[in-house]
C-alpha cells in the first residue's frame, strides 16, 4: 500500500506515461480490447510496485512492466503465437503475403498490416524506437537485452519490414535467411 | 569497415547511437558504399513512413478514466474527481521540479477567483482530451503556418499567433475550431515527439483571467498568460518543461 505522498509521486512520474503504456500493448497485441485490458493490469502492477521505483526514467520502467505483463498474457491466451515466434522471424505470417499487401489500395493499411506480420519481438524494438522515440538504452531497459542486440535487432526488424513492404522475401527465399 | 559490418552498423548511425569514433568510421564507408547509402536511404524513407502514418495509439479517454478509477480504488479513497485533483495542488508541493510550479498555483489560488479558473482549466483539459480522438484533432492539416494561419480568417474573429517551431522541436501540424465556456477559440496543434499539444487562443476577456498559470490535471499539464488581448493556454501530456519551453518561443 502506498502512502499519499508516493501516490502522488506516482500521478507525477507514472501517470503521464499512460498513453506510452497504451501504445506499446496496442501493438504488442494487436487489438485495442485486448491492450485495453493489458493495460490496465499492468497500471495496476505498477502501482503496487511502485515503492520498488528508485527514481531514474520513469517511461522506461513502466514499459518494462507493460511489456513483461503483455508477453504473460500472450502466454495465457495466444501460446501458439509465442511458440512460432523464431520461425516467424524467417517466414512470414500467410496473412502479410505480398499478394495480400498489394492488393490493399491503403498504403497506411499496408504498412500496419507489414509491421503486425511481424514476430512480437522484431515489433515491439521497432515500435520502441519509431514511434515512442525510445534511444537503445531504454530499449535495453524495457526488453532487458544488451546494448549491442538492441541494436541488430533492430537492424534485423527493419531489414524484415521493409522485405514484407517490398515483397522481397516472398519473391527470394535466399532474402529471407539472409537476415536469420 | 566492410559492409558486411555496415549492415548493422548503419542503424546504430542512423540512431545517433554511435560513439564519435565508430561513427567517422562509418562515414568513411559510407562515402565509398553506394549500396549502403543506398540502405541509409531506405531505413529513413521508412521511418518516414512510420512517422507519417500516425501510428502512435493514444489512451482512450475511457481508458485513462478506468485506470484512473482503479488507481483510487487501490488506494481506498475513491475521491478522485478533477477539482479534487486540482486542490491537490495546493496540499502538496511534493518535489523539486514542480514546486514552483505548485507555489504559484497557490499563490494563485488565493489571490483569483480559483473555482472559475478551475473550471477553465477543468474545460481546457477536456477539450484537449475530446481532440485525441480519431478524426478530431484537425480541422486543417498543415505544417505550413501560411495555410494554417489564413484558414482561420473569417471562422473567428480575431487573429491568432501562428508559428511552426520545427526547428526547435515543435513542429506546428494542424488547426482546428474549438469552443470553450460557449465562445469560439483558435486551437492550433503541435507536436512534441509522440505528444501532441493544443495551443488555445481567445480573446482575453477581463472577467475571466487566468494570468500566468500552469498546472496538472488528471495527468495533463497546462501552461496558461495572457499576451496582449489574447489568452493563450497550452495543454498536453507532454512534460512541463517542454510546455514552458513552447511557451517561450510564442511568447518571443
Amino acid at each position: 500500500m502506498l502512502d499519499p505522498q508516493d501516490r502522488i509521486r506516482f500521478e507525477q512520474l507514472v501517470l503521464p506515461h499512460l498513453d506510452s503504456a497504451a501504445n506499446l500493448a496496442r501493438w504488442m497485441l494487436r487489438n485495442r480490447a485486448d491492450s485495453d485490458d493489458v493495460v490496465q493490469e499492468a497500471m495496476l502492477r505498477a502501482y503496487r510496485f511502485f515503492g520498488q521505483f528508485r527514481g531514474g526514467d520513469a517511461r522506461a520502467w513502466l514499459l518494462q512492466i507493460v511489456r513483461n505483463t503483455c508477453y504473460t498474457w500472450l502466454q495465457k491466451n495466444r501460446p501458439s503465437e509465442l511458440m512460432t515466434e523464431f520461425d516467424e522471424e524467417v517466414h512470414q505470417r500467410p496473412s502479410a503475403n505480398p499478394e495480400t499487401l498489394a492488393t490493399r489500395a491503403n498504403e497506411r493499411q499496408r504498412l500496419m498490416s507489414a509491421l503486425e506480420s511481424l514476430s512480437s519481438r522484431f515489433r515491439e524494438v521497432l515500435v520502441l524506437r519509431e514511434l515512442e522515440g525510445c534511444s537503445y538504452k531504454e530499449i535495453g531497459e524495457i526488453t532487458g537485452m544488451p546494448i549491442g542486440t538492441v541494436m541488430s535487432t533492430l537492424s534485423r526488424a527493419r531489414e524484415r519490414l521493409r522485405q514484407t513492404l517490398t515483397g522481397a522475401a516472398g519473391a527470394s527465399g535466399t532474402a529471407a535467411k539472409e537476415v536469420s | 569497415m566492410n559492409c558486411e559490418l555496415a549492415v548493422t552498423t548503419i542503424h546504430g548511425y542512423f540512431d545517433g547511437e554511435l560513439d564519435a569514433v565508430r561513427s567517422a568510421e562509418f562515414e568513411r564507408h559510407l562515402e565509398h558504399c553506394p549500396q549502403c547509402q543506398a540502405a541509409l536511404e531506405g531505413i529513413e524513407s521508412l521511418r518516414m513512413q512510420l512517422q507519417q502514418s500516425n501510428f502512435y495509439e493514444h489512451a482512450s479517454p475511457e481508458l485513462r478514466e478506468k485506470v484512473r478509477k482503479q488507481i483510487a480504488q487501490e488506494t481506498g479513497k475513491d475521491r478522485v474527481t478533477a477539482g479534487l485533483s486540482w486542490k491537490r495542488w495546493l496540499l502538496v508541493p511534493t518535489f523539486g521540479t514542480l514546486a514552483a510550479a505548485a507555489a504559484l498555483i497557490t499563490i494563485m489560488l488565493f489571490v483569483l477567483p480559483s473555482h472559475k479558473q478551475s473550471m477553465l482549466a477543468a474545460e481546457l483539459v477536456d477539450a484537449h482530451v475530446r481532440s485525441l480522438q480519431p478524426g478530431h484533432l484537425f480541422d486543417v492539416q498543415s505544417t505550413d503556418q501560411h495555410t494554417v494561419k489564413p484558414w482561420f480568417d473569417g471562422k473567428i474573429d480575431f487573429i491568432p499567433p501562428v508559428t511552426d517551431y520545427a526547428a526547435q522541436g515543435f513542429p506546428l501540424v494542424g488547426g482546428r475550431l474549438d469552443v470553450i465556456d460557449g465562445h469560439n477559440v483558435a486551437a492550433l496543434v503541435y507536436a512534441r515527439r509522440k505528444h501532441f499539444i493544443n495551443v488555445f487562443v481567445w480573446p482575453y476577456r477581463e472577467r475571466e483571467t487566468i494570468a500566468e498559470t500552469s498546472g496538472s490535471l488528471q495527468g495533463y499539464n497546462w501552461v496558461s498568460w495572457q499576451s496582449g488581448d489574447m489568452q493563450i493556454c497550452l495543454v498536453s501530456d507532454a512534460a512541463l518543461s517542454d510546455l514552458s519551453e513552447l511557451r517561450n518561443l510564442i511568447r518571443q
